[in-house]
Parts: structure tokens; C-alpha cells; sequence
């Protein structure tokens, strides 16, 4: 028996209500909540390559809430209140585990912003402890805490709810979703431009011919910066490679996801056995999915220092996906200058974590043509206003 | 009968033993493991990942996908292709099963790191690699030749057919010998290029199992290339059809590599199947090798005249259009024969099959030129028809292809090959305009691939699977090691992937260690099929470096322990060793952070030393501080720029304490900034910073002012500093430096004197972080340890105490100055924490228009406050959240939080200092600091505790 297809091959048609820019996991999810919460389904998602197939293809998997502002707090919490119906919503097993993440202190200035942390999350009602090495030591028994350690485990910071989801698996749920829904999902479409009339955007241009929209949504990461600019709209959006990799399958050795600012790397082992790792930001800007072995190398010595049992592993493979990053780390969410234009990008290294958030938050956006409450801090013109999010601090990699 | 070896003597007379899953087995020093295996009839060597299948050798080289196996005996692997796994005697290895297990007890080989340069980097030892390094070297390039193997020679060695005359080895001796001539060239052996990048850089891993105990195991070479020529060869291709996967099943170049090098027969009786006619001339070196072969059979309707003759001669039919349906096991699941049927040109059945034996079943389907590394950089490779094979068609800047990678498959036509890229590689790399391989534009793929190859060959075909009605689909294996078949494609086929990234994602093919090499193409070509398009509207995979796994320990190298960030250490580390000091990491700095005496924690050793500072003298290794010379004309206007306060307007001989934004306006760094002449600058940063902020000045005097002649040295390590504080540290300084005045009227504060102390060149500083007198004394490093051996006996008199970071950082917060980094987090301005005075209204400066944003002028910012707990002998937590009243459910609006917290000597009670929401405006009211799951009643005051008039400074 021919089983349904995830999603169905659509020719794209003249226009649509929304037109969605960019497969990734905010931008499915995106289409997936206007379809299913605000009955808004003559939606379409165009895609200039494979479905999911940049970041979302490329993340480690990590989800998380523990950000220290408020409404970092508010917006990661809200997606993972989501990750955890998702399974139920999608009726899909997406691997979501919620295996906890550590986010280890190295120094005494690591201790002192990872307690804040836990305080400002527990007081933002999102679950957070602090624990001593030896509270690490019994939760990851490979981890060395050795005092002497080049920068030795000075405790961390443990947020149990949080965990890895199948990337892969999430993409090609919400996709199916989305697609049962009426949403058509429209791969090798690339958007190059768009069709104005005034200060009002009307469609897009795209390399299967124009497609009108009644609203038009960017979700396309470092890329939504390039589309912007073609109508004169500048965003503050830098692109970094952030690369990450793989070792080769190994019986389990690490239940948890543990994350380290101070020497960049983190790690969980997923269930196919792979330790998956990522590293640093490669310091220059560029669209080239790739980076310096030079990054790698960093990351697998203080992996190595932290877990010396990972010395025999071998590494399988490493590859770079593109991240975002705004001027103060934190995403951009919401209207523009131009009628019927919203944007969602600057997510820097934390747009996985979020997808649901992101998409659930922007689909009400769209809908109701004002910002979501939890998207209200994430304005454009914080920037002029100066109301910044500065999560250099909290998020997964220094930037 | 199953493998053995062709002259049984050699291994004997060779001595080796090994251990094999607990077996001992004679072997010959050097050779594969594999060969070993084989040559002892070890058939089943692994199992499948998922399926517990048992899994054979199958393959020569890396393109090997199922005998993984792991090796215990020193210095240990935890995962090896036996194909990879050099044979020497004492070797204990095992079967890896699926999921490799990480030794916990055994320490792992260590890694090593070597950087090279060169003009041609010749990536591949066969003989168009050889051919490349040779000519190239000869040309006057300096050249790298890495060679995959312990020797070059690729797929030539042992290789009858003919080479310009006699044979391939007698070409290949002299020519292998004449390498070691060439003075510019240098050949690694066992060094695999794992991954090409950007700019010319190779990252290539070379294996050293001959290394001395405890030596490094694994070296990992950073090359940098002007050229590069990837002379890399070619995979063989399985064709694949239901059992595909049992153990005695081999690609058919592999078993005649056995043979060729290593003299080891792979089975007694073979069936040959392929669909091109090296497939069939592998039949031949089989034959006479002494293999009987029960059936060949070729997919074509018409192979190669010659082969089929070669066979004839030799009493063998070659039964064409035909192909293997299906193989059955006997004991153990190991081959014991297999059907051949009529096939058409898709593979699918055309008439009833009929059986042979055989343990050995040599499948060809082809061979995939090696283009992966040029992939990892933006290379693209397009169907050949002709060739059945993705042959390169468009290569990263500065890199050629010769040899197989082409599609040329006769070894003359690689040697031309290598000779013609070697020549023009070095005129490229030798040419004054050349810029690094990796920049510029893509190439073209240049020269074709030989058409005609020439020879008279019969165009080889291309087949991928092969099936009858009966062929259970999730039998016919794809990937033999990720387990995956011709039932999992399809099903992702089905689930409406069209991309083959989600067909690789949804089956996980060619995600195993050995990147499916033998199922990249083979899998293209099923989906192709499947979906009715072209082999390149298909396309692959992406490929990702590294192209063979390499192991942690040897990506680490000697970046471990210590070195994994070298510590930076003061010319007075060894002192504060020696007296017990508890060091703190700052930046890459080790920094004593308190000097416990004999029953001291750190809470009394740091009310001892701030003691001391309050009432006597005290002395800080200060030489960590970060320390720039910003020189020039411009150097002030510069500073202006950088700093929100005015330099230019600093008198020569003054100091003046500075603070400088991001563009955002928030604090980046504060110090104090010193003018030794018109024309030079000292800027001192905090110890984490120095290097950021030299970065930063470097950034905006490149990229945005251009015009200011200016030249900033980062002079940190030149100096040690130490500072003398305390109402006693006058006297101490007298005696250090017993010609300078040292009133107050003439040696002011924020000035500074270069003197001789303690004999030594000097400059002293009246600056003061704790608010105490104190005399800030820089000499060069070397005079360091000297110096502070000096100021420790000039003071004895007066108890001199040396303190460490933790008092520093109490002594400062008594007097509310704050600490980048504790009191600020790049959300903070500098009128946020007290600094307003230092901003000027009227200059430009980095972060000056920011500031006036609506948001960061805001009256109602967090702002800098004092904090008392009410009770005085409890110590906030750094970090606790403050709120206005006692939490109840979250979310808790929270208004700030305690950025330094400590218990003060001079106070008698704890304090502390935070951000607090409007909290300059606060002062007096209570409100609470939240711990955990404790909320603590504080009065916020004046972030000034101590001699608020400022009337210690002076002493």
C-alpha cells in the first residue's frame, strides 16, 4: 500500500493570502498556525531550495528557555510550552526528549551571571537550579570536574525541561500539518524581489514567475536581510557561519545536553548514538555554509578537556549553517515600514529552540496585523528606541 | 575452501600474530587487516548497525562500508575499517558491532599538529598523482605529495597491465624511487586529505603507528596551498541486489586488490558480475591468481571483445545480459552461492535464474571518481553517460583533477593526466600574480576526461540494482552500513521526498563513517529512477569534511590540559604559588584572588588583607591590567573618539580615568588613560578586556578613521605593575624611592613621576581603585619579581600584606566604584552606574548617539545603588534578583539585581552593590534580594560606603 505523502508537490497559483518566504522551521511553523488558529489556509511557503534544508537542517537540536531578560523569557517559555504539545498536535513522534540542559560556570564571573540566570528564570516561572560540581558530576559522570581543570567546572546551571527534538522530523511534521491544512509548500522557488504598489507590499517576484500576496512574511534567516534590501529597507542583521558536527554512533555515555560559554562547545548525544557538538561562530561574515577547522579544532580541545573519555571518539562529520545575529542577539519579530511586509529573523543561534514560539507568535502577527504581545520587545525600531534584549550573555555561543 | 594466501610460506617466514576476536592468526607485518582476515578465511568480520547481519570485508581502502572493526592493542582505535588497520605483530582487534563503546580506563594516543606551505599540494599517490608532484617539482614548485597509503602507488601497485612497456610496477618503481630526488618534494605517506577549505588550506590527517609509546599516534597537517592537485582516484561502485550484503560478497577491483598486493586470494570459487570490462579483467586476474571462477556474468548485451576472449582462452563463458538476483548463506550466513538471471537494461529479471556456487562473489558496477573534497569547497560534478559515472565539471579556484577522478581509467592516460596538471599547477603557483588556491572564481573542470582512453573499450553501463518479481526489497541493500535498502528508499520516495537531501535524511544514507562511498551514486540512481529524472536533476549530497573520520584526540592535538588556553602568568606567579595563593581565572590571566594563611578560608584571609589597606599597607600584583600605547599626532583625537570623556585636553605628565562605549552606548571598558608626552598615550584596560579592546581601537582606527595618525601597541606583557595602598604606603615608597618627593602637594594625584625604584626604571602612578593612598608602580617585566620582593621588604615595617583580587574587588566596591563585568553586562550606559560626569555633552564619541535614544536617556533605567541587608551578617548571593516585595507566584516582576555582595572589615557588616530600577532615586527604601528560594529584606542606599568626602586618597 502507497502510504500519504508528508507533503504534497504544488505548482505555484497566481496568489495567495499570506505568502510565507523561507521553508525553514519558523517559516512552516508560521503557516501552520495561520492555518490552524487563525483559519487563514490559502497560504503558501516558498522555498528556494529544499524543504527545511538551511538551518533547520544544520542546528544541534537544543531547546531551551533558560534566557535571562524577560522577554527572552517570555518568548522561549512560550515555545516550549508548545514543544511540549507539539507531538500531540502534529500526531508525529518528533523525538522531543526533554533530557535537561546544563549550561556549565567556568569562572567566578561565569558564577555570578549563571546565578542571576537562575534566579531571573525562577522568577519568570521557568524551571532553573544551580548546581554544585559535584551535582554535575553526579548527573554526567563523564564530565571532569577536576579542580584543575585549565577552566574547571564551577558549577551550572540545570534547566530540567529542556532537552533535543528531532530536527529532521520536526520539519517534516509541521510540513505535513501545514500541508493537510491547504498550505501549499513550494520547493526550488526562489523569492528575488517583490511587487509594491506605494508603501504597501502586493506579492513577490520569484524564479517561477511573480506570485501576488496579500501579506507577505520573511522568514529567511540572513537571507531576509538580502530581500529587504531590495526595497530600500535595511536591517541590522550580520551573518556568521556557526559550524557544528558529528562523532560516529556510540553506545549511550551522555543523557543530558550540556552547553559551555567559556571554552564553546556543547554537546548531547542523540538517540541513533551520535554525539552532536557545536562550536563557536566563526568570526567573518559570509553566506557559505562552512567554516574554519580552526573552530573545530578549539571546540574538540576543550570538548576533549571536559570529557576525556570523547579522545577515542572520532568526528564524522561538521558543517556550517548560517546564523543571523542582530545587534543585541536577540530576534527581530514583527511589522516594517512597509504595509503587508513582516519580518522574523535575527535569531542568531537561537531560532530552533524556538520554532513553534516564533511561528505561533508571527502567524498572530500576521493575522491580527499588530505584534503579539510576546513579539511587542522584539520591534525593528528598538534600535532607534535603544530598548535592546542584549543576550550576548545567555545565548548558546558569544558572538 | 575459502580465502587463503597464494604462497602460504611468506606469512610464516613474516613471524606476525595477531589477535582477532580472541583468535590468534599468522600474518604479514604491514599488510591490511583485512588481507589478513581474508588470507585467514575469517569471513564474517562485523555485523550490520540495526540488522545484526553478519558483514564481510567488502571493500580495499576507505570506500570499505562493513568491516568496522575496533582495535584494543596500544595506542587503540575505537572504530577502524580492517581495510585501514595496519597489521603488526602483537595487534588485538575485534568486530565492531553497531555502536562503538569509548574506553573508559585507557588514556588516548596523543595527537600532534603540523603547519606546511607550499606551491602545489598533490593530493593522491597513484600515478597521476605522481606524475603531478614529479612534473610540478621539476617546474621549481615546492610540493606536497599525500599519499592515502604507508606506499604510493595507488590502484598501480601490482598491476599487470602494461605502462609504456613492461608493467605497471616496473613503471612505478623508478619513478617512486626518483620522488625521494626532487629536492622540493616532499611525500607524506599515510596521510589522508580529509578536508579542503577556503583559501588554500588542507587539513590532512597522517597516521603514525610506528610512533615510539606515548609519542603522538596521529599528526593533523594544516597546509596551505597556492595549487592544488586532486589526483584522488575513484571508488568502486556495487551493484546491488537481494543478499546482497553477505559476508563473501566484495566489490570485484578489491578482490583482485587483494591478490595484487597482498597476495591474498579472497575466496576459492568466484562468480564475477559487473557491467563494464575492468569487471571482467578482474575475472581474469582471479582466474590466474588461482580463484575457479563458476560463473562471470556482465550486464551488457555485448562486453569488451577482449576480455570476453582473455576468459574464453581460459575455459570461462561470460554470460551477458545477465545479472546476480539474489545469493544464498550457508552456515554462519556466509555466501555460498548465487543466482544469475537475464536481465534487461533496468535490472529487472527477464527469465528464470539459475544457481552457482561460489564463496566468493566479486560485484563491479563501476567506479566513482573521488570528487568529495573538491565538493567541500564548491565543487560540482556532472553525469557522464559515456562514463556512467559523476566526473567533475566545475572545480574550486586553483585546483586541477588527474588521473581516475577524471573518469580517465587507464593508468597512462592518469600518468599524462598528472603530468599535464603538475606542469601547469606550478606555472600558476610560480606566477607572480598567484593568490592562494580557494580565491577567486571557479573553474572549469578544464581539459576533458580521455574519450577514447586509448584503448578500444566497450562503453561501460550503468546499473544500479538488480530484481526479479520475488526480490524482497528490504534484502537489497543500498548502504551496507547504515543498514539501509532498496525498501527504505522507496518508502521515502513514497513519503514524497523528491530531494535526495531527504531521502538521505529520511533512509540516513551516507551518514555513516565511511560517507557512502559504495551508495552515493548507487542511490541517485535509484531515486532517478524511481522519480523518472535525470542522474543530475537528481544530483547528491552535499559533501561535509571530513572525508575519513578522524579521531578527537588527533583534531585536539597538544591543545589539552594546560595548553588548551595557555595560562598568562605575572613575572611574581611563582611568589604567590609559593605562598599558598588561591588563583582566579581572568581573561587567560591566573590572578591570586586571596593569600590564605595557615587556617584561613577566604572570608578571613580577605578582612585580614583589606585590613591591612585600610590601616597600614597593603600590595596588589597589578601587572595584569591591560596596558595600550596609543601614539601619534592624532593620538588624542583618537582617544577622544574612543573614550566618552576628553584626552586631548589631559595635560603631558596627568592621568585621567576614562570610560568608553560600545556604538550602543553601553560601558565596553573603563581604566585609567595616562599622557607621557604631546604625542603618547598609555590606555590601561581591566585584565579580561585588554585584548577586545585593543581589537576595538585597531577596528575603528582601521576601517573608519583611516585619516588619524595613530599607532596603538598592546604593551601589557612589558610591564609589571604592582600597587602600594594604604595611609602607611608613603612611607614604604620612600624607602623604594628614597630621591622623589612624595607629598602630596608635589607628587598629586592622577599624575605620575618616572623615577628609579628599588633601583630600577620606573614609572609611578598616583591612581587609586580602593581609595587609599596608593602609589602604582610600573617597571619593565623582567624587574617584576624583584621589584615586588622590594616593595614586601620596604614595607615590613609597616605590615605590608599582599592581597589578591577578592580584596581588590571588596576595597573598590566599599568606595562604589564599579567592575566592568560585574557591575555592567552590555546593557548598561555610563550614566546608568554613576558615570554621567565622565560622558561629555559637547565632543563626539562612540556610543554618543545612542545614549540619547529615548529608551537609554530614560530617568527610570537600572541604576547604581548601595545595598544593606538588615541583617548585617548576611552576605547576599551575586546574582540574587531584586523585587519589591516577597515573591508569590511567578512571574515576578523583577527591578533589578545584587551585582557584588561582600562582608567589609572597616563597615562591620555585609554590603552590597546592584542595579537597581530608578534606584538612584530610591535611596532608603527596603526591598528584597531573591536567592533561590529566599527572599532577604535590604535598604538600598548610596553605592558609597566609605569616605564619602574622598579624604583617604592624599593619606
Amino acid at each position: 500500500m502507497t502510504p500519504e505523502p508528508l507533503w504534497r508537490t504544488r505548482e505555484p497559483a497566481a496568489g495567495y493570502d499570506v505568502v510565507v518566504v523561507g521553508s525553514g522551521g519558523h517559516g512552516l511553523a508560521t503557516a501552520y498556525y495561520l492555518a490552524r488558529d487563525h483559519g487563514v489556509r490559502d497560504v503558501a511557503v516558498l522555498e528556494r531550495g529544499w524543504l527545511a534544508g538551511g538551518n533547520m537542517a544544520r542546528n544541534t537540536q537544543i531547546i531551551r528557555s533558560n534566557y535571562l531578560w524577560d522577554a527572552s523569557a517570555g518568548i522561549y517559555e512560550h515555545a516550549l510550552k508548545l514543544w511540549e504539545e507539539l507531538e500531540g498536535d502534529l500526531g508525529r513522534d518528533v523525538r522531543f526528549s526533554q533530557r535537561g540542559v546544563l549550561n556549565l560556570a567556568h569562572t567566578t564571573h561565569d558564577v555570578r551571571e549563571s546565578v542571576r540566570r537562575v534566579n531571573a528564570n525562577r522568577l519568570n516561572g521557568i524551571d532553573a537550579e544551580w548546581l554544585t560540581p559535584d551535582e554535575v558530576k553526579k548527573l554526567v559522570p563523564i564530565i571532569n570536574t577536576s579542580p584543575d581543570l585549565r577552566y574547571p567546572v564551577m558549577g551550572a546551571t540545570y534547566q530540567p525541561r529542556a532537552g533535543i527534538a528531532d530536527h529532521d522530523q520536526v520539519a517534516w511534521g509541521l510540513a505535513a500539518a501545514a500541508d493537510r491544512l491547504g498550505v501549499h509548500l513550494i520547493e526550488d522557488c526562489e523569492v528575488t524581489g517583490f511587487q509594491r504598489s506605494g508603501d504597501a507590499v502586493t506579492g513577490v517576484q520569484t524564479s517561477r514567475g511573480p506570485i501576488a500576496a496579500g501579506k507577505v512574511a520573511l522568514c529567511a534567516a540572513g537571507h531576509t536581510s538580502v530581500l529587504a534590501d531590495t526595497l530600500g529597507l535595511r536591517l541590522p542583521l550580520q551573518s556568521h557561519p556557526l559550524q557544528a558536527l558529528v562523532t560516529q554512533l556510540l553506545e549511550p555515555v551522555l543523557d543530558t545536553v550540556v552547553m559551555s560559554n567559556t571554552v564553546h562547545v556543547y554537546v548531547s548525544q542523540v538517540d541513533k548514538g551520535e554525539l552532536v557538538m557545536g562550536a563557536g561562530i566563526d568570526g567573518y561574515n559570509g553566506y557559505g555554509r562552512r567554516g574554519s577547522f580552526s573552530t573545530i579544532e578549539h571546540e574538540l580541545a576543550a570538548a576533549v578537556a571536559l570529557y576525556p573519555i570523547f579522545a577515542h571518539a572520532h568526528l564524522l562529520r561538521t558543517w556550517g549553517g548560517i546564523v543571523d545575529v542582530s545587534p543585541d542577539a536577540s530576534p527581530i519579530i514583527g511589522l516594517t515600514p512597509f504595509d503587508g511586509l513582516y519580518i522574523n529573523c535575527g535569531w542568531g543561534t537561537g531560532g530552533y529552540k524556538a520554532t513553534p514560539g516564533a511561528g505561533h507568535v508571527l502567524a498572530d502577527t500576521i493575522a491580527n496585523d499588530r505584534p503579539h504581545p510576546l513579539a511587542e520587545p522584539y520591534a525593528l525600531d528598538r534600535f532607534t528606541s535603544g530598548a535592546l534584549i542584549d543576550e550576548h550573555g545567555a545565548a548558546a555561543v558569544a558572538h | 575452501m575459502s580465502g587463503r594466501r597464494a604462497a602460504p610460506a611468506a606469512a610464516e617466514e613474516a613471524g606476525a600474530t595477531i589477535t582477532f576476536n580472541g583468535r590468534k592468526l599468522p600474518a604479514r607485518p604491514g599488510e591490511p587487516l583485512a588481507a589478513t582476515l581474508l588470507a585467514n578465511g575469517v569471513r564474517t568480520v562485523a555485523s550490520g548497525i540495526y540488522t545484526d547481519r553478519p558483514r564481510g570485508v567488502f571493500g580495499l581502502g576507505a570506500e570499505e562500508p562493513c568491516a568496522y572493526v575496533r582495535v584494543d592493542s596500544p595506542p587503540g582505535e575505537s572504530m577502524s575499517q580492517a581495510t585501514r588497520v595496519e597489521v603488526h605483530d602483537g595487534l588485538r582487534a575485534g568486530a565492531l558491532r553497531g555502536y562503538a563503546r569509548l574506553p573508559e580506563a585507557e588514556e588516548a594516543p596523543r595527537g600532534d599538529r603540523k603547519w606546511a606551505h607550499c606551491d602545489v599540494l598533490v593530493v593522491g599517490a597513484g600515478p597521476a598523482g605522481i606524475a603531478a608532484a614529479t612534473a610540478a617539482a621539476r617546474a621549481g614548485a615546492r610540493v606536497l605529495l599525500a599519499c592515502d597509503g604507508p606506499h604510493p602507488g595507488g590502484g598501480l601497485v601490482g598491476a599487470p597491465h602494461p605502462v609504456d612497456g613492461p608493467s605497471a610496477h616496473e613503471w612505478l618503481e623508478p619513478r617512486i624511487a626518483a620522488l625521494g630526488d626532487v629536492p622540493e618534494l616532499r611525500l607524506l605517506t599515510r596521510t589522508t586529505v580529509t578536508g579542503l577549505h577556503d583559501h588554500g588550506e588542507a587539513v590532512a590527517l597522517q597516521r603514525r603507528p610506528h610512533a615510539a609509546p606515548g609519542g603522538a599516534a596521529h599528526r593533523l597537517w594544516h597546509i596551505r596551498a597556492r595549487r592544488v592537485v586532486l589526483a584522488t582516484g575513484a571508488c568502486e561502485r556495487p551493484i546491488a541486489f537481494e543478499g546482497n550484503d553477505r559476508p563473501g560478497v566484495m566489490l570485484a577491483g578489491a578482490a583482485v586488490g587483494y591478490v595484487r598486493r597482498h597476495g591474498v586470494l579472497a575466496g576459492g570459487r568466484a562468480v564475477v558480475f559487473g557491467c563494464h570490462d575492468e569487471a571482467l579483467w578482474a575475472a581474469v586476474e582471479l582466474h590466474d591468481a588461482g580463484i575457479a571462477l563458476t560463473a562471470v556474468a556482465d550486464a551488457r548485451p555485448a562486453p569488451g571483445p577482449a576480455p570476453v576472449a582473455a576468459l574464453y582462452e581460459r575455459g570461462v563463458g561470460v554470460l551477458t545480459a545477465s545479472g546476480v538476483t539474489r545469493t544464498t548463506a550457508g552456515t554462519g550466513g556466509n555466501l555460498n552461492g548465487a543466482t544469475i538471471a537475464p536481465i534487461d537494461v533496468h535490472g529487472n529479471a527477464t527469465g528464470e535464474g539459475r544457481s552457482f556456487p561460489c564463496d566468493l562473489l566479486a560485484v563491479s558496477g563501476g567506479h566513482d571518481p573521488a570528487t568529495a573534497l573538491a565538493a567541500q569547497i564548491g565543487g560540482r560534478r556532472r553525469w557522464s553517460p559515456e562514463h556512467a559515472a559523476f566526473l567533475p565539471a566545475e572545480l574550486p579556484p586553483g585546483t586541477r583533477c588527474a588521473g581516475a577522478v577524471t573518469g580517465a581509467r587507464p593508468p597512462a592516460a592518469a600518468r599524462d593526466q598528472g603530468t599535464e596538471a603538475g606542469h601547469a599547477a606550478a606555472a600558476d603557483a610560480l606566477s607572480a600574480a598567484a593568490g592562494p588556491a580557494g580565491s577567486g572564481s571557479s573553474e572549469a573542470a578544464g581539459s576533458a576526461p580521455p574519450t577514447a582512453e586509448g584503448t578500444n573499450r566497450t562503453p561501460p553501463a550503468a546499473l544500479w540494482t538488480v530484481t526479479d518479481t520475488r526480490t524482497d526489497e528490504s534484502r537489497v541493500f543500498v548502504d551496507l552500513q547504515r543498514d539501509a535498502t532498496l525498501a527504505d528508499i522507496r518508502e521515502a520516495v513514497e513519503a514524497g521526498m523528491a530531494s535526495i537531501e531527504h531521502i538521505k535524511r529520511h533512509t540516513t544514507i551516507g551518514t555513516g563513517p565511511d560517507q557512502g562511498r559504495t551508495s552515493g551514486v548507487l542511490t541517485t540512481g535509484i531515486v532517478a529512477g524511481l522519480l523518472g529524472r535525470s542522474m543530475d536533476g537528481v544530483g547528491g549530497t552535499g559533501a561535509r569534511p571530513p572525508w575519513l573520520p578522524i579521531p578527537l584526540t588527533a583534531v585536539a592535538g597538544r591543545d589539552i590540559g594546560e595548553l588548551l588556553d595557555p595560562a598568562r602568568r605575572t613575572p611574581m606567579h611563582e611568589w604567590h604559588v609559593a605562598r599558598g595563593a588561591v588563583f582566579e581565572d581572568v581573561g587567560q590571566w591566573k590572578r591570586p584572588r586571596y593569600f590564605p594563611r595557615e587556617g584561613e578560608d577566604m572570608r578571613a584571609a580577605v578582612l585580614r588583607e583589606c585590613r591591612a589597606a585600610r590601616e597600614g599597607a597593603a600590595v596588589l600584583d597589578a601587572s595584569t591590567l591591560g596596558k595600550i600605547m596609543v601614539e601619534g599626532r592624532d593620538a588624542g583625537v583618537f582617544l577622544d573618539r574612543i573614550y566618552t570623556n576628553n584626552f586631548s585636553t589631559l595635560r603631558p605628565g596627568r592621568c585621567r580615568y576614562g570610560v568608553m562605549c560600545t556604538a550602543d552606548g553601553m560601558v565596553l571598558d573603563d581604566g585609567v588613560g595616562v599622557r607621557l608626552s604631546e604625542s603618547r598615550y598609555l590606555s590601561t584596560t581591566t585584565t579580561g578586556n585588554a585584548d577586545t579592546v585593543r581589537a576595538w581601537m585597531e577596528e575603528w582606527s582601521q576601517t573608519e578613521w583611516p585619516d588619524l595618525c595613530v599607532h596603538i601597541t598592546d604593551v601589557t606583557d612589558n610591564w609589571a605593575t604592582i600597587s602600594v595602598v594604604g595611609p602607611r604606603s608613603r612611607d614604604v615608597v620612600a624607602r623604594l624611592a628614597p630621591g622623589l618627593d612624595l607629598s602630596p602637594e608635589d607628587f598629586e594625584f592622577m599624575t605620575f613621576r618616572d623615577t628609579l625604584v628599588a633601583g630600577v626604571p620606573a614609572r609611578i602612578l598616583r591612581v587609586s581603585f580602593t581609595g587609599e593612598l596608593t602609589f602604582e608602580i610600573n617597571v619593565p617585566a623582567w624587574y617584576g619579581s624583584s621589584l615586588w620582593e622590594a616593595a614586601l621588604a620596604a614595607g615590613r615595617p609597616y605590615g605590608i600584606t599582599p592581597y589578591g583580587t577578592e580584596s581588590m574587588h571588596l576595597l573598590r566596591a566599599e568606595k562604589g566604584f564599579i567592575v566592568v563585568g560585574h557591575e555592567t553586562d552590555g546593557s548598561v550606559t555610563p550614566v546608568d552606574v554613576g558615570l554621567g560626569w565622565a560622558v561629555s555633552k559637547r565632543k563626539d564619541f562612540i556610543g554618543k548617539r545612542s545614549l540619547w535614544r529615548p529608551d537609554t536617556a530614560r530617568e527610570d533605567r537600572e541604576q547604581l545603588v548601595g545595598l544593606l541587608p538588615e541583617d548585617g551578617d548576611h552576605v547576599l548571593a551575586e546574582g540574587a534578583q531584586l523585587v519589591a516585595a516577597p515573591p508569590g507566584t511567578p512571574p515576578v516582576p523583577m527591578q533589578g539585581h545584587v551585582t557584588s555582595s561582600y562582608l567589609s572589615a572597616v563597615l562591620g557588616r555585609s554590603f552590597a552593590l546592584g542595579l537597581l530600577r530608578e534606584g538612584r532615586h530610591r535611596h532608603g527604601e527596603r526591598v528584597y534580594a531573591v536567592h533561590l528560594d529566599r527572599a532577604v529584606p535590604v535598604t538600598v542606599t548610596d553605592p558609597v560606603f566609605y569616605d564619602k568626602e574622598g579624604r583617604r586618597r592624599d593619606g
